[in-house]
């Protein structure tokens, strides 16, 4: 069947089904199982009160149950394993961790994921605060803002291609068609391959993501920045502050918490990078990063133990921003 | 006065200045890509694309001059045109060593007592004093310029033509296929979810709040192998329904997170007035919440529909990486493999892969700012 009708129908199927599980159960909760009649009626009310909100809630928590939180231990279990000739597991405790720790690859991809966590997250807050500040009181700003924000909308492989043009190299004595090697020749350069050089090749690549994420960062602390009260500005103008001194200590010290929002954002974004690496060098030349050495693992190598080893440092990675959420989330709710 | 007004009009222009270099920095890349998709494979191989309005010159292969032997004068001369089209010859040589030698219209000796012309419009004159009846003619080496020139035939040959059309236009299909149903079966099951949480009274609802903020953030990366095991074993394997199912797990937590926290901020008053009038939490939820919710619920929809059409690792991982599977940007990936050279099938198609997600960018921007603000987290 044409995968396009079949997808039509089944947005009429889910849509439907959805629409008829939650019509259904509740007309069975208030009709047939609890009906508010007879004897029991106060009761019964109560009763179909108590289970409505999880006839509510059924569907969403087994989606979340199966695809989120039943892959985290099923992952764990995975990497304590060892899959055997001819089908079946073992077994093997640490092995696969052990092994991992032991590849070079692998500490490349660590060092350069460090590498990542700092210069991108960081670099990206930068220039969008420096975006939202300078946009701000100008009359085309938000103009300004949708186009510095639209890469935003293009896809990581996208990106990477727009990219590779820009690093493109062509042999020395004709024209450069990359916009780096032709600035690099004028200035007297010798074209260079430079996504084959390590160390400047990471830093390119990084370069994708922070022109993707400023926008983003430029977006909510721009709204930040619009929420401080007036008055605190006015009051430092009155007292003969520069523009500078404004910006630095009465603006940056007030959005303060949303910087911090927008640095963890960025950075699980950073953790996740994968299409990026896999487009443009494929971890070559020293640019390997964790989740595309978990992905070669997974589905070049099919060594399922080490590659879900390598999840879970993602994993452990990502952590710390969880329970900072969770419990910061948890705060607000009190 | 004067003074403070005048450091701050300076000011003003400095960051005028400073913002059209911002901008003109973030565009250059994209507006790149976008030009090279309107220029042939020769264009862009040639000369960068920022030099695509103005005239080119470029150096052509070295042409072998050939013809009539016409008999005049007691000598030969040759006649003819070296290239077609609307080309015209800025300089040109008879060897490699100066290709750029002569002008057009100069008249040159060439050796052997052969003389040559190559006019402006590359129509060429020999004359030789004896016979070239079974000698090699003389090459002749071109600087041609060439207006500015633009094409759709990238275009073209990439959505419609059956070779050099690599798959894109059943890809583009496929990434539909992926993205709609995957963007609307989330919604609804996250509204129902969102309503319970936000405005039900039920046991255990602050740890099921704080658990959806913490999946918030687990990395999809794990959830690779122990599903692509579940959907092998209940039967689904690879294939369409297990990428709906897994963008529609991937994605609940951010949907019920953006909608629990719209629909708590929605007046109590509406609600308990509904429900002193006798209406059941189902009529409350479809009639009075999903209208007011709708600005939470396009600020998702866009959410996930940019994720799932710009995504590539779940559905390359659910729905296969053969030919007949691949979605958009997986198709890049191999076109950047294995056409890495051929810029403008690769820039046409990268720019077909971005082209619809910009379009929902540019026309729902406010939507998808609110729903930034709201739920910055994943």
């Amino acid at each position: 069947m044409n995968p396009a009708l079949l997808g039509l129908i089944t947005i009429v199927l889910g849509v439907g089904g959805c629409i008829g599980y939650f019509w259904l159960s509740n007309l069975l909760l208030d009709t047939v199982i609890f009906p508010p009649r007879g004897p029991n009626a106060g009761r019964n009310i109560n009763r179909a009160n108590a289970i409505r909100p999880w006839l509510f809630l059924a569907p969403a928590l087994l989606a979340l149950g199966l695809y989120l939180a039943y892959p985290v231990v099923a992952t764990f279990w995975l990497s304590l394993n060892d899959r055997v000739a001819g089908g079946g597991s073992e077994f093997v405790g640490l092995d696969n961790y052990v092994q991992m720790f032991g590849e070079s690859k692998f500490r490349e991809a660590i060092l350069n994921n460090m590498m990542w966590l700092v210069v991108v997250p960081a670099a990206s807050t930068a220039f969008g605060l420096i975006a939202a500040q300078l946009t701000d009181r100008i009359s085309w700003g938000n103009i300004a803002k949708s186009l510095i924000f639209m890469p935003m909308a293009i896809s990581f492989v996208g990106a990477s291609v727009i990219w590779k043009l820009i690093y493109d190299a062509r042999p020395p004595g004709t024209d450069q068609i990359g916009v780096l090697n032709a600035l690099w020749v004028a200035f007297g350069g010798e074209p260079q391959q430079w996504l084959t050089i390590p160390g400047w090749n990471n830093l390119l690549l990084m370069i994708v993501l922070i022109w993707i994420q400023t926008g983003f960062a430029m977006v909510i602390l721009g709204a930040a920045l619009r929420g401080i009260p007036e008055e605190t500005v006015e009051a430092a103008i009155v007292d003969g502050a520069s523009p500078w001194t404004i910006f630095f200590r009465i603006k940056v010290p007030q959005i303060m918490p949303t910087i911090v929002v927008v640095w963890t954002t960025i950075t699980l974004v950073v953790l996740k990078v994968f299409d990026i690496v896999l487009a443009m060098t494929n971890g070559q030349w020293e640019t390997q990063v964790l989740a595309n050495y978990m992905y070669d693992k997974l589905f070049r190598s099919f060594d399922w133990g080490v590659g879900s080893a390598a999840a879970m440092i993602i994993m452990l990675l990502v952590s710390p921003i969880l329970i900072w959420n969770v419990y910061s989330a948890n705060k607000e709710m009190r | 006065m004067d003074n403070i007004a005048g450091t701050r009009s300076s000011l003003q222009w400095a960051v005028h200045i400073s913002v059209a270099v911002l901008v003109a920095l973030w565009l250059f890349p994209t507006v790149g890509l976008f030009v090279s998709s309107f220029r042939t494979g020769d264009q862009i191989s040639s000369s960068g694309w920022w030099q695509a309005l103005s005239t080119q010159e470029s150096q052509l292969p070295a042409i072998r001059i050939e013809g009539e032997e016409v008999p005049a004068d007691g000598a030969f001369t040759i006649e003819g045109r070296l290239i077609a089209g609307d080309t015209t010859v800025s300089a040109w040589g008879a060897s490699s060593r100066a290709p750029k030698a002569y002008a057009p219209g100069e008249t040159v000796d060439i050796g052997d007592g052969q003389t040559l012309t190559v006019a402006e419009d590359s129509s060429f004159f020999l004359t030789s004093p004896d016979t070239t009846e079974g000698t090699r003619l003389p090459r002749v080496f071109l600087t041609a310029s060439s207006p500015p020139e633009f094409t759709f035939d990238n275009y073209r040959n990439v959505l419609f033509s059956g070779t050099a059309a690599a798959g894109i236009g059943k890809a583009f299909i496929n990434t539909l296929t992926v993205s709609i149903p995957a963007t609307v079966i989330p919604i609804l099951i996250a509204a129902f979810a969102a309503y319970a949480l936000a405005w039900m009274e039920f046991p255990g609802r602050a740890l099921l709040i704080a658990a959806i903020v913490g999946l918030l953030v687990v990395p999809l990366q794990l959830a690779l192998i122990p599903l692509l095991q579940l959907h092998n074993n209940i039967g689904i394997g690879k294939g369409y329904l297990g990428v709906w199912m897994a963008h529609t797990g991937f994605g609940l937590p951010l949907a019920i997170y953006l909608l629990r926290n719209y629909m708590v901020g929605l007046p109590r008053d509406i609600i308990e007035n509904a429900k002193v009038d006798g209406a059941s939490d189902f009529q409350i939820f479809t009639k009075i919440i999903l209208p007011l919710s709708f600005p939470a619920l396009a600020s998702f929809a866009i959410f996930q529909f940019l994720w799932t059409w710009n995504d590539l690792l779940v559905a390359i991982v659910f729905l296969g990486a053969d030919d007949d599977s691949l979605v958009l940007t997986g198709r890049l990936v191999n076109l950047m493999g294995s056409r890495g050279g051929d810029w403008e099938i690769l820039a046409t198609s990268a720019f077909i892969s971005i082209a619809v997600p910009l379009l929902v960018f540019f026309t729902m921007q406010r939507y998808l700012v609110r729903g930034l603000l709201a739920g910055s987290v994943k």
